[in-house]
């Protein structure tokens, strides 16, 4: 029985290890349910005036109709900007990002790619990123960034007109909107598949450790 | 807005799942349960009545109200719409409706009246050969879609705050409410800040030429900082009122004050 005790420097050494501190968690979920409430609203949007020959499965979109899909689109893009925000904020100011996404090297990148598509791409110590997580995870929150403006551009092109101006016109915009939304898209599986193959980055994610 | 229903009528949905779930062997009864609450469940399920439910129908509509606040507070009176030099118009230039164009207002230009009622010091109605005699002005500006794709038209007509002023309108009153001649009714509220804008105009004429059928004849009410629906076309009368009245689109959903 006395090996089953636990002494509190065992205690500290394990929350010590903490891969994903909570702030960090609560926001990806946060984002992730957001993401998937704007992404399921915005292809509903696009079909009433798809920009290009086909349009996304009914089933696969969110509203019912046009009308619902604006109002889906236009309440989860509350939670997706607070929540983005707050994450830009701390992660600037705690120095996550810093810490965690950079230097991104060129040669970096090119040895982990090269390493990642042989399956010899290492995931010992999850509290630091590959140059292949940490392209990705700045890249997306560029997009993450450039989906946002489009979007407010496009929802106050007249208030915003610099928003717009900034990506040429109106339509550019909207172009800009979808590609991200694309980006975004491709991310996720990507994304999704790799935790599912490293699944204690997963569980790191969920309860931190 | 058909919704899918993958539920028999008068089968209760949580006693149908509880009573699924009883017949499901322990382990993945449980399984079953952690994920009835996660992310991949409600991503699957948002086809069906889980997120199509009324109280989500409630909060929506509680957040569009919200964001009507939210865009009267960004509203900038003095902001105005891109305007666009003549080469960059677009041609043809779409008629859109939720008709055909056969089935389109015809209105007769000689019978037409225009109706002003409501928080005006003068009610008396307009012909279409008086407003002609009013000033015009001319604009080419972006009309902006609800559902997305945009054009660039010429409009021209007489400032609505022109004949707001004119007709002695309360401009202190909320809204201006446009009733149309389409079929089964059109019609919108115009908040009066937009109202007043500089570039809200009631035009009487697209590319110089008086106002074809398809655009709105007699009258349309070009408001270059709203959605194209809140552009009422084919107008019989105005109201200036305190009161929301609705409109068309409004009421089956659209955000209210739709502007850009």
């Amino acid at each position: 029985m006395a090996s089953l005790t636990v002494t509190d420097e065992q205690v500290r050494a394990i929350k010590a290890k903490v891969i994903q501190p909570a702030w960090v968690r609560v926001m990806h979920w946060v984002n992730a349910f957001a993401m998937i409430l704007m992404i399921l609203s915005g292809w509903q949007i696009y079909n009433a005036s798809p920009l290009f020959g086909f349009t996304f499965p009914r089933d696969y979109t969110l509203g019912g109709w046009l009308g619902g899909g604006l109002l889906w689109h236009f309440a989860a893009m509350w939670l997706l900007m607070l929540n983005g925000l707050a994450y830009l904020v701390t992660g600037f100011a705690t120095g996550r990002f810093a810490k965690k996404l950079f230097p991104i090297t060129p040669s970096g990148v090119l040895h982990d790619v090269r390493a990642a598509l042989t399956f010899k791409l290492g995931h010992d110590d999850l509290t630091v990123y590959n140059y292949v997580q940490r392209l990705l995870y700045a890249g997306i929150i560029a997009v993450g960034v450039l989906i946002v403006l489009t979007g407010l551009g496009m929802w106050k092109p007249v208030q915003f007109y610099y928003l717009v101006m900034l990506f040429g016109d109106y339509p550019t915009a909207r172009y800009v909107h979808f590609f991200c939304m694309a980006a975004i898209c491709a991310f996720l599986v990507i994304h999704v598949l790799l935790a599912l193959l490293v699944p204690k980055s997963l569980r790191a994610m969920i309860i931190g450790r | 807005m058909a919704k899918r229903s993958f539920l028999i009528p008068g089968v209760d949905k949580r006693l149908l799942i509880k009573d699924a779930i009883k017949t499901m062997p322990d382990f993945t009864r449980r399984r079953f349960i952690a994920g009835g609450a996660s992310l991949g469940a409600l991503t699957l399920l948002t086809g069906c009545d889980v997120v199509d439910s009324s109280s989500a129908d409630t909060l929506l509509a509680q957040v569009s109200k919200f964001n009507d606040a939210v865009q009267a507070f960004i509203f900038n009176p003095d902001a105005l719409a891109p305007t666009f030099p003549e080469s960059a118009i677009t041609k043809p230039f779409p008629f859109n409706a939720y008709y055909d164009l056969d089935d389109a207002p015809d209105v007769n230009g000689t019978d037409w009246k225009l109706e002003v009622r409501g928080l005006v010091d003068n009610k008396k109605s307009w012909t279409l050969d008086e407003l002609y005699k009013l000033p015009q002005v001319s604009q080419i500006t972006r009309h902006i879609c609800v559902e997305g794709w945009s054009a660039i038209g010429s409009w021209t007509g007489t400032p609505l705050r022109d004949f707001l002023k004119l007709i002695g309108a309360d401009t202190r009153a909320k809204y201006v409410w446009f009733q149309c001649a389409d079929k089964d009714g059109y019609n919108s509220p115009l908040d009066m800040r937009s109202a007043l804008h500089p570039q809200t105009q009631m035009t009487f004429k697209y590319a110089n030429e008086i106002l074809p059928r398809a655009y709105g004849f007699p009258m349309k009410i070009r408001v270059p900082t709203k959605l194209g629906f809140k552009n009422p076309k084919y107008v019989v009368s105005m109201e200036v009122t305190n009161e929301y009245k609705g409109g068309y689109w409004e009421d089956q959903g659209y955000n209210s004050f739709s502007g850009s």
